[in-house]
């Protein structure tokens, strides 16, 4: 268990920056994700983090020691990768001891004390009727388990993981999901969690860093970054439906997105909106209604694609007189339209998010 | 040794390699080039340094000049021989073996046997052959009418060479074969499908199809053939011995008489030079023709 | 009814056709590829006055005798021990060697790697004649004339190249990951590449140890020049010395020449696709 620091991490290969600099806490014991579209630098920051790549400059803490320096193994962490890594030519058994193994004269384990903390963490993660199998004899799901197990054996203080989901199946991710989250409840070691999938970074983590191109966008706990996104960028990447972004501007106490209106409240200072504005809205507070009814803020539009959700329908939804603007909204249950259709659409009272369209960043309210 | 860094593992790990290299393989090159600055001549006790004068005589000398002629020709006559023969191999082969079937593997270890077999063995075997009286190549060709008397083709300055020849592209054609082979079962057989449909006939799909997409690896197996065949030496050493009066004295041949039976360590190693110069010179222009291959493998 | 019959006699000669064209085309390329060993096979059976007369092409009485000489009253048993010592040796330090430079091109961050590449291929096109006379020369400094170990270490210096080029692309082939699970989970280099790579490339290591034993069993001009007497020839150096007192001993020849190529005929048969993939290594794909 650790604390782990970057302190102005930076990465370069050759002329491009992969990573400019990062400087971010990871606090003991917590499970930290990192998130961002494939090509942001977060691999690479994980490798730096095992110690499988050098950086150019900057440093990294474990607790406050510098070990930027280290070799992998010398840092005494555990990676779990994207495609499990396991050593094909050696029983589940033999993975699971291997880490052992390797360093026994570090840890004074003799044999019968690995055969006992290999049955131990078998156990829990019941993998204990597949010790003599090979890992091509093992479905996805328990090659995983079997990773996670190597990772678990030498009780790291960090423990990083890549993508260790993406290669199952969406059933059996849902529940090794959860049973990530079980086995950081019972171990408490730092994770370190890195994935391209913002609903598991969501779901999973007790804080997690929004990455784009090298940079961090926004570090914080998932309520905070579905409820208050720090930019355009964050605001865009993590949620599902994607957030509606309009281009809009302020008339007098509304603001306009083509022919979208939203009146806003007199407590924020409306001096902070005359720039051009960027408008955010989550698709759950767009209702999709039938044209029939009529609203004061209702707009209409035709369907161009329907994707069945939980509770009711996503529809994407092409505004009329205005030709590209297309908004995603919920329709409920007992609506069901067809693509071509006329709809209403009318936004709810939910929060609305602000951005300034030249910075992207978010405007907070007064 | 724990606290290595990674990278001080590599040099590490390749160091063994590069000294071996370094003391069997480059050392003596430039202890090759460095003796070929000398007159040396052990029996006589002559050791001594005469900078390019070995060169200047290789200029002017015309047994010189006759082994790169030889070289050449041999080179030319057996590679072209070898491609030709060893794609018509594949290509027959190719449809062997495009049902499965056991046929496949018979194929493959016939064509694999004369690749096995030692040089040194696949002369004798063709010297016992090419035996004027009891050989079975002159009593072949006796019954079947082509010749009327027996030929001495080891003896017979105009045959040897040819004879030669012959026995390197039966030792060699395999493995052109089974290069061309292996690129042949590798071509997208959609490719043919396609060619079929747009209504090419079977010409035109080997000239514009096949020959095109094997060209990378007819290019290949005209490297490593030339390599080797520049290089002659067992093959016609044994064989020929060089004779009759040189006529089949290829440059290797020559430059191992010079230094190991007249014993002139100095003119020699200047022979090697040269002949490392005129295969370095084809190396570099066989890797400037081959970087593709070398970029996508690093 | 008679259509259909027809079109049943049709396809009949079809596959007739087929099958006369497969048996075709194995002939005439086996008769091209065997017929030449064939013949030196006849001939090692023959009576020694069977030899000197043409016809008739296969004798009618069959003897063993030339293969009792050329195993127990000629330098050829000697040689044959002396080649597999030779071959075994070069084999082993070879790939030992080789695999670990492989391992360092694969994997670890050294710089030049194309640059090391191309110069560990470049000697694999030296011509060995150019650097026989300096070899020879080191080889006596050494004491090491005219003893197998000069013959063996050679070998394994000329096969080098061969060998680090299909280990570094059979290093390659194996995923990247394992290696860096071995690193977090605490190995070395060294150890990564003994525990992990060492076992999984076990095919690959096959293929270059067969390809460089052949090539050290066959080898003639190293084997010629550094050795001297009996005790140290090689069998392609021994076939090729063949002592003949008055007249040349074919069927003697014919006899050690397949003793000697048996050993790797054998292995060829053998392992022809390990041999096959290794051949073709690098030129198919790419």
């Amino acid at each position: 268990m650790a604390e782990v620091r970057l302190d102005h991490l930076s990465k370069r290969y050759g002329t491009t920056h992969v990573l400019p600099d990062v400087t971010l806490t990871i606090n003991e014991g917590e499970l930290f994700a990192i998130v961002g579209p494939s090509g942001c630098g977060k691999s690479t920051l994980l490798n730096l983090l095992a110690g499988l790549d050098q950086p150019t400059s900057g440093r990294i803490l474990f607790d406050g020691d510098d070990v930027t320096g280290l070799e992998p193994r010398e840092r005494d962490i555990a990676l779990v990768f994207q495609s499990y890594a396991l050593y094909p030519h050696m029983t589940v058994r033999g993975n699971l001891a291997f880490p052992l193994e390797v360093t026994k004269r570090r840890h004074g384990f003799d044999r019968r004390r690995i055969e006992e903390e290999v049955q131990k963490v078998a156990g829990f993660l019941g993998l204990g009727p597949l010790l003599d199998r090979k890992p091509r004899e093992l479905s996805g799901g328990q090659r995983q388990r079997v990773a996670l197990g190597r990772a678990l054996i030498r009780k790291p203080r960090v423990f990083l993981m890549d993508e260790p989901l993406s290669n199952l199946d969406a059933k059996l991710r849902g529940a090794m999901r959860a049973e990530l989250r079980r086995l950081h409840e019972e171990l408490k070691i730092t994770t370190i969690y890195v994935t391209h999938d913002q609903t598991e970074a969501m779901t999973l983590a007790d804080r997690l860093v929004v990455f784009n191109r090298g940079e961090v966008q926004q570090i914080d706990h998932p309520h905070e970054i579905y409820a208050r996104p720090a930019n355009v960028f964050v605001a865009g990447f993590m949620g599902y439906p994607p957030m509606n972004l309009l281009d809009a501007h302020r008339e007098n106490q509304t603001l306009q997105a083509g022919p979208l209106g939203l009146p806003f409240s007199e407590t924020r200072s409306s001096h902070l909106l005359d720039q051009p504005l960027t408008m955010g809205i989550r698709p759950e507070a767009v209702a999709i209604t039938p044209t029939a009814v009529t609203g004061e803020e209702t707009v209409s539009g035709v369907v161009r694609l329907v994707e069945p959700a939980g509770a009711g329908m996503w529809v994407t939804v092409d505004l009329h007189d205005a030709q590209d603007i297309t908004v995603i909204g919920l329709a409920e249950v007992d609506f069901v339209p067809n693509v071509g259709d006329m709809v209403s659409v009318s936004v709810g009272r939910s929060p609305v998010h602000l951005f300034d369209r030249a910075t992207g960043q978010r405007i907070h309210s007064a | 040794m724990s606290h290595l860094s990674e990278r001080a593992w590599g040099y590490l790990l390749a160091a063994p390699a590069f000294v071996l290299l370094g003391f069997v393989a480059l050392a003596p090159i430039g202890a090759a080039v460095w003796l070929s600055l000398y007159r040396r001549m052990p029996v006589f006790g002559i050791d001594e340094f005469i900078g390019a004068a070995n060169y200047v005589q290789l200029w002017s000398d015309d047994r010189f000049w006759a082994a790169c002629r030889v070289t050449l020709y041999f080179t030319t006559l057996s590679i072209t021989a070898e491609l030709v023969l060893g794609f018509g191999m594949a290509l027959l082969l190719d449809r062997l073996t495009s049902q499965p079937g056991r046929s496949s593997q018979w194929g493959q270890v016939m064509i694999l046997l004369p690749w096995a077999v030692p040089t040194v063995v696949s002369a004798q075997i063709w010297l016992w052959l090419y035996q004027p009286d009891y050989g079975l190549l002159n009593y072949l060709l006796l019954q079947v009418g082509l010749i009327n008397a027996p030929i001495d083709w080891l003896a017979d300055p105009d045959w040897a060479i040819h004879a030669a020849v012959v026995m390197d592209v039966w030792k060699t054609t395999p493995f052109a074969a089974l290069l061309l082979l292996a690129g042949l079962k590798a071509l997208p057989q959609d490719l043919y499908a396609a060619a079929k449909v747009d209504g090419a006939g079977p010409w035109e799909r080997f000239r514009r199809i096949t020959l095109p997409l094997l060209m990378p690896i007819i290019v290949i197996v005209l490297v490593f053939r030339t390599m080797d065949a520049v290089r002659v030496f067992d093959a016609v050493f044994v064989l020929t011995g060089g004779g009759p009066g040189n006529t089949t004295e290829t440059l290797s041949i020559y430059a191992y008489k010079t230094l190991f039976q007249t014993l002139q360590f100095g003119y020699g190693s200047a022979l090697a030079t040269a002949m490392f110069i005129i295969v370095a010179g084809l190396t570099a222009l066989y890797l400037f023709l081959l970087r593709r291959h070398f970029e996508d493998g690093v | 009814m008679s259509e259909a019959m027809d079109g049943r006699r049709h396809d009949k000669v079809r596959t007739l056709r087929q099958i006369s064209l497969k048996v075709g085309i194995v002939l005439s390329v086996g008769l091209f590829c065997l017929g030449p060993i064939l013949w030196q096979a006849v001939t090692s059976v023959k009576l020694d006055q069977d030899l000197v007369r043409i016809p008739p092409i296969f004798p009618e009485q069959l003897t063993l005798s030339h293969y009792e000489r050329v195993l127990f009253g000629s330098p050829i048993a000697q040689s044959l021990m002396n080649s597999l010592v030779v071959a075994a040796s070069a084999t082993v330090i070879s790939i030992v060697v080789g695999t670990f430079c492989a391992f360092a091109l694969a994997r670890l961050p050294i710089a030049g790697k194309p640059i090391i590449l191309g110069l560990v291929l470049s000697t694999s096109m030296f011509p060995p004649i150019a650097v026989i006379s300096p070899l020879y020369l080191l080889m006596r400094e050494l004491g090491l004339r005219d003893t197998l170990m000069a013959v063996g270490l050679t070998h394994a210096v000329y096969s080098l190249p061969l060998a680090v080029w299909l280990l570094t692309s059979f290093f390659r082939q194996l995923p990247a990951e394992l290696y860096y699970a071995a690193r977090v989970d605490g190995c070395t280099p060294l150890r990564a590449l003994l525990t992990i790579f060492f076992p999984l490339a076990r095919p690959g290591l096959a293929v270059a140890a067969l390809l460089v034993f052949i090539f050290s069993w066959n080898e003639f001009m190293f084997a010629l020049t550094l050795t001297a007497s009996d005790s140290a020839r090689t069998a392609p150096v021994a076939i090729a010395l063949f002592p003949g007192l008055y007249e040349i001993p074919w069927g003697d020849i014919a006899a050690a020449s397949l003793v000697v190529t048996l050993p790797v005929g054998a292995l060829a048969i053998l392992f022809q696709r390990h041999i096959v993939a290794g051949l073709t290594a690098g030129s198919v794909k790419g």
